[in-house]
């Protein structure tokens, strides 16, 4: 980071674009973070649902729960909170790297952040073929063990809904990290993005947000 | 500026650093037999995580009051949610 | 609002209108006041459109017997009326039209703050509109608007998916507006104006906002978890599967009781705004008045299960949601007593905007009494699923939004268009759309507390003279709307051209030419004073 003090110059020197609407480079960002953290609220209400669900059925059924939550891999389950928690952190020194006018590690956090989040994805995926494959995907195929509680396919189907909403959540920022970064290759000012870059950061943060809750209440129902 | 922009990184990595922390002490937590206590344990510590995310990664130490307000907002309205909506199926 | 810098007395030649007049400059512009045009244009068509559904309904109902239409079709008509007049007219009816065209206006502002994300709302608004309307035209949908499960999910034989994804879309122009609106607000207001100065359509809509964004989310994941069901066969609301088809009804009216507020909080803010102008007075305790409007966003999300006092919920939440919802009845009535006060003593003229709001003074009152009345739980059980319960919401969100809606048209028109329209024919029509709509629907009121159910293309023979005045009711009511589309067309072309302020109404918008140029202010305007300096300002 030699160069960090000469980047922050250039930086500052570079008026960054104000669109009409606006009347200062302070107004617009303000808007542009309530904006962003009014969307956020509105994904918090949109996993909410999944989350009501999830909390009335196991408070009525809590022992299908239990026994059924016993069928996720732990380990991966630790493994996957271990990569998206790792990502957060790349992802905060994009945004760092972008507000100081860094331009290359600004693309190089942003890429490891797009690598951690692919990880996650790749295990995400190996999990759900290995419930497809023992029968324990929600539908038609699915096949409860004989002495299964009550709920027991009810966890199952809200562990689907719930990681594949998350899942879903990831591919949308692994898309939108990728055409960012293409924008930053080519463009040479980088501050000029930094709203962006630390826009979509919140937006990556909540992702893992939702996933610190889903991990112990989907993988750690009492593994005593 | 380069003295606070190593602090930053400081702290982005110290949080980072109690997030694995916090990991290793709730799966750790899940093998104890705690009964009922075990989701609320569970749960504390899941808050206390998204909190140093949303505190720390996401600048909300830094943000307007406003920009917090609307953050605490969107959890308020789900509490609202799930706790009317189990006060239906607890009370059946 | 009074303005140090006056409003420039020259009309300026650029309005938004006449910037450019090609189809690509209206389909791509990011001026806020064009997107509220399209919207008009859009959701004036999906009016129609709905109109026509409950049009069948009303002939259908003319006789006891199945004349016109199978029970089936007849299923598919309520549903589509109801889905068309919520999710594509009434919801985005002020809001998107009046509310865009507005906001920035009103708080003396160049746009919204995501112009992008304004025009972008609007696509998504026709992408969900086109979904559902193919929906419709493949053979229709029978669940009714609130798609109960697990009929829904499991047993319908008809588009119950496409029209889902319309409505799942739709549901994102809402929260991109409701965002816009909110950001808008708290960012983008002229120097001076504090928020106990601002109008209170502002007020209502900010309110309105906050329901849209927060609510808006818990539908679009109740209806994905119908897709889920209803495509994979996850047992998520079937109890066949082992699921609860009460979880369904707790999302559904955790979103859908309070966008009953969605469509009747803007209602309310043109009701301020006029009855204001035309007594020649400020709204009488104005801040109570803002104030109320968040205090209904609020309470509103507490209520939602008297929706299901009969359908299996447990005793304690009905007991509790009943109590809640008598509970919401207080900051409206705090408006209705407040607007009545605004009336004393004012210098009132009957101008067509002001006969709506009276209108809609009269008609919410009986909406939202006859309200406490269903929220009442013993009551509840006798007129549940009647044509009672029918009348009651037609009276709010007919009664109510609808009146309000075409006076807020009636009283910007030559703020958004630079034409007057004919004053004679258009309180000819308020009146006729008044004595209509009560001829409509107060026979409801009668046939449902006598038993008749909803939702039934045949009756007891008993019933039919009050169905008979029922249908006569709607055809006058129907005709009292085909006018105001058609003076308000001719105006465009024949009407008197309209100065910067017709009314002599306090607030930004009028301090600017009509209509307003593309970045709405010459210079952004300062403001010293609250909104309604009427006794003084004259
Ligand atoms: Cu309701």
């Amino acid at each position: 980071m030699r160069d960090q003090g000469k980047a922050a110059a250039v930086a500052s020197d570079l008026p960054i674009p104000v669109a009409h609407q606006f009347d200062d480079a302070r107004q617009q960002h303000e808007a542009a973070a309530m904006g962003m953290w009014i969307f956020l609220a509105t994904e918090i209400l949109f996993f909410g649902g999944l989350f009501t669900g999830y909390a009335v059925y196991r408070a009525v059924e809590p022992q299908g729960f239990h026994e059924a939550s016993r069928h996720l891999d732990l380990l991966l389950g630790t493994l996957n909170t271990g990569l998206l928690l790792t990502s957060s952190l790349t992802m905060a020194l994009a945004v760092h790297s972008a507000e100081n006018g860094l331009r290359r590690p600004t693309i190089g956090w942003l890429l490891t952040t797009s690598m951690l989040g692919l990880g996650f994805l790749a295990i995400k995926g190996y999990e759900y073929a290995h419930k497809v494959h023992e029968h324990l995907w929600p539908g038609p195929h699915f096949v409860a063990p004989p002495d299964a509680s009550r709920g027991f396919e009810q966890f199952f189907v809200l562990y689907v809904s719930m990681t594949g909403l998350h899942a879903i959540h990831m591919a949308a920022g692994l898309l939108v990290m990728w055409v960012m970064v293409i924008i930053l290759w080519r463009s040479r000012h980088v501050a000029r993005h930094s709203n962006f870059v630390e826009m979509f950061g919140l937006y990556w943060h909540f992702v893992d947000i939702v996933w610190i809750f889903l991990f112990p209440l989907l993988y750690l129902i009492d593994r005593s | 500026m380069d003295s606070h922009a190593d602090h930053a990184v400081r702290r982005y990595f110290g949080i980072f650093a109690a997030l694995l922390v916090l990991l290793v002490i709730t799966v750790g937590a899940a093998y104890v037999h705690l009964g009922a206590a075990n989701i609320v344990v569970a749960l504390v510590i899941a808050v206390v995580k998204a909190s140093l995310v949303a505190w720390v990664f996401m600048h909300l130490r830094s943000s307007t009051p406003i920009v917090i307000l609307f953050a605490l907002g969107g959890v308020f309205w789900l509490v609202i949610l799930i706790l009317l909506t189990a006060a239906d199926f607890l009370a059946r | 609002m009074s303005v140090v810098s006056p409003a420039p007395p020259l009309r300026l030649k650029e309005s938004y209108l006449s910037v450019s007049f090609t189809i690509r400059s209206w389909l791509l512009s990011t001026d806020h006041k064009r997107i509220g045009i399209l919207y008009l244009l859009s959701i004036t068509a999906l009016f129609l459109f709905g109109g026509a559904a409950a049009v069948a309904m009303r002939v259908e109902l003319m006789t006891p017997q199945a004349d016109v239409v199978r029970a089936e079709v007849y299923n598919r008509m309520f549903t589509v009326h109801g889905v068309i007049m919520v999710w594509f007219f009434l919801i985005p009816s002020i809001p998107a039209v009046l509310g865009n065209f507005l906001i920035p206006l009103m708080i003396g502002a160049r746009d919204l703050a995501f112009p992008k994300l304004n025009l972008a709302s609007w696509y998504v608004f026709m992408a969900g509109a086109a979904f559902t309307l193919w929906a419709i035209v493949r053979g229709g949908v029978d669940t009714g608007w609130t798609f109960y499960t697990p009929y829904s999910s499991t047993y319908s034989n008809s588009y119950v998916m496409l029209t889902a994804t319309g409505i799942f879309i739709t549901g994102f122009s809402s929260i991109f507006t409701g965002l816009n609106f909110i950001v808008t607000i708290h960012t983008m207001r002229a120097p001076g104006l504090q928020w106990f100065r601002l109008p209170l359509f502002v007020w209502s809509l900010y309110a309105t906002s906050l329901i849209l964004v927060l609510a808006t989310p818990v539908l679009a994941i109740s209806l994905g978890l119908i897709a889920l069901e209803r495509l994979f066969g996850f047992g998520i609301y079937d109890p066949n599967k082992g699921g609860d088809p009460l979880l369904f009804q707790h999302l559904f009216w955790f979103y859908s009781h309070p966008a009953v507020y969605i469509m009747i909080l803007p209602g309310m803010g043109v009701v301020s705004e006029t009855i204001a102008c035309f007594s020649r007075k400020a709204v009488f305790g104005y801040k109570v008045v803002a104030m109320s409007s968040l205090a209904i966003a609020v309470l509103g999300f507490l209520v939602w299960g008297h929706h299901m006092f009969v359908s299996g919920q447990s005793t304690y939440a009905g007991l509790v949601f009943s109590l809640l919802s008598f509970l919401v009845a207080i900051p409206s009535a705090i408006k209705t007593f407040n607007w009545t006060a605004t009336l004393y003593k004012g210098q009132i003229t009957f101008a067509t905007p002001m006969l709506y709001a009276l209108g809609f003074i009269g008609l919410f009152t009986i909406g939202g009494l006859t309200g406490l009345v269903l929220a009442s739980l013993a009551v509840d059980v006798h007129v549940h699923d009647t044509y009672f319960v029918v009348a009651h919401f037609h009276y709010i969100m007919v009664g109510g939004m609808v009146m309000a809606y075409l006076g807020g048209i009636h009283f910007w028109w030559p703020k958004m268009t630079g034409r007057m329209y004919p004053e004679g024919w258009a309180r000819f029509s308020a009146i006729l759309v008044f004595v209509g709509f009560n001829l409509t629907f107060f026979p409801q009121f009668l046939l449902g507390y006598l038993g008749m159910p909803r939702r039934y293309h045949t009756y007891p023979a008993e019933f039919q003279v009050l169905n008979v005045m029922s249908t006569a009711g709607a055809s006058i009511l129907g005709v009292g709307y085909l006018f105001p589309l058609t003076y308000l067309l001719w105006s465009l072309r024949y009407g008197p051209r309209a100065e910067s302020n017709p009314w002599n109404a306090t607030g930004l918008e009028w301090q600017t030419p009509s209509p307003p140029p593309t970045y709405n202010f010459k210079e952004t305007p300062v403001v010293t004073e609250g909104p309604y300096h009427y006794e003084t300002g004259e």
